[in-house]
């Protein structure tokens, strides 16, 4: 099965359910209050996952590695290298 | 497009791919290493100078330790990697890039890891552990990590780097995956990673540091976002 068929079939499970329990439809009646929090509860399910992505994200490039020792190092090396293969003959 | 190969004795072979400028540098920095190695360069229609290099390294390590095999203009990354395989005698093969943002002191790390879990492919990221980026902007950064998360979120991959193309294979695996896989540029290496997920093979990552811009510029313009987004959505779509 593809992702996305997977995602479809996830959303529909979820989203048959909450239609369901929203309706009443299998006979389950919920409490007022349960119903006034399931009604609006995937728009709430909606912002909270945006959240979740910006602090996320927001979260990894702060930490995001950033490699200066390699970057000398790295340099070093090429000069080195140069060197090396001029004295063996290597025209640039 | 340039392809090095590098094998080492007869029981372990090790195939170094690489792409881009630098190549002397690099070979060097592998020819320093323990193992024992031909390489094979399959210079694809690059410009003047870079043929001109690769010949007269191969003049100075000697015919048998790396030997040219032309193409005539630039065929893809997918046939690049076919044609040196048809000349690889060995049981793995490492590509990288050889604008030296790849190091080569990474490739033992690469070995290692792979002996120890018997992988059948290696990934290198810099998303993980030790691993980072040197030469990026904030602007750069940020669409890396979002354009990582958005894809972690639709693809599940079980590893942390998809688009990155510092990666060994195991040979028989390498050439099952170039069968499967259709896509072209970086969203080939992505498709590697999802058909080898699909197909059960183990994946393991060891973190890299990525120097960027060592030669020649690297931007990530609009037009490599959008083609991204399309290769991500028709391998969420396909996959």
């Amino acid at each position: 099965m593809t992702k996305l068929a997977q995602w479809l079939w996830g959303l529909a499970l979820l989203g048959s359910a909450w239609a369901a329990l929203n309706v009443g439809a299998l006979g389950l009646e919920l409490p007022a209050p349960c119903r006034d929090v399931l009604w609006p509860l995937p728009a709430y399910l909606l912002v909270a996952a945006g959240c979740y992505a910006l602090g996320t994200v927001g979260y990894r490039v702060a930490t995001f590695h950033d490699c200066e020792d390699a970057a000398r190092e790295l340099q070093n090396q090429i000069q080195e290298a140069r060197a090396d293969l001029s004295r063996r003959g290597l025209r640039f | 497009m340039t392809l090095i190969h590098i094998a080492t004795n007869v029981l372990i072979t090790f195939a170094i791919i690489i792409t881009g400028g630098g190549m002397a540098e690099v070979k060097r920095g592998a020819i320093k290493s323990r193992f024992n190695y031909e390489i094979i360069i399959i210079d694809d229609g690059c410009p003047e100078g870079t043929r001109d290099v690769a010949e007269q390294l191969e003049k100075i390590y000697r015919s048998d330790k790396i030997l040219l095999r032309p193409r005539e203009k630039k065929l893809g990354t997918g046939t690049a990697y076919i044609h040196g395989m048809k000349h690889a005698t060995g049981n793995y093969i490492i590509i990288m890039d050889a604008d030296l943002s790849h190091h080569p002191k990474f490739i033992p790390e690469f070995i290692r890891k792979q002996k120890e879990g018997n992988f059948d492919i290696v990934s290198g990221t810099h998303y993980k552990g030790n691993g980072g980026v040197y030469g990026w902007d904030l602007k750069r950064r940020i669409i890396s990590r979002g354009a990582n998360f958005i894809t972690q979120i639709l693809l599940r991959p079980g590893a942390s780097d998809l688009t990155g193309s510092f990666r060994l294979y195991k040979k028989e695996v390498l050439q099952k995956l170039i069968e499967k896989c259709v896509s072209k540029g970086y969203v080939f290496q992505m498709e590697m990673i999802v058909r080898a997920r699909q197909l059960n093979y183990t994946i393991g990552e060891v973190p890299i540091s990525f120097v960027d811009r060592v030669y020649g510029e690297s931007k990530l313009g609009g037009n490599k976002i959008v083609s991204f987004l399309k290769g991500l959505l028709t391998l969420f779509a396909t996959k």
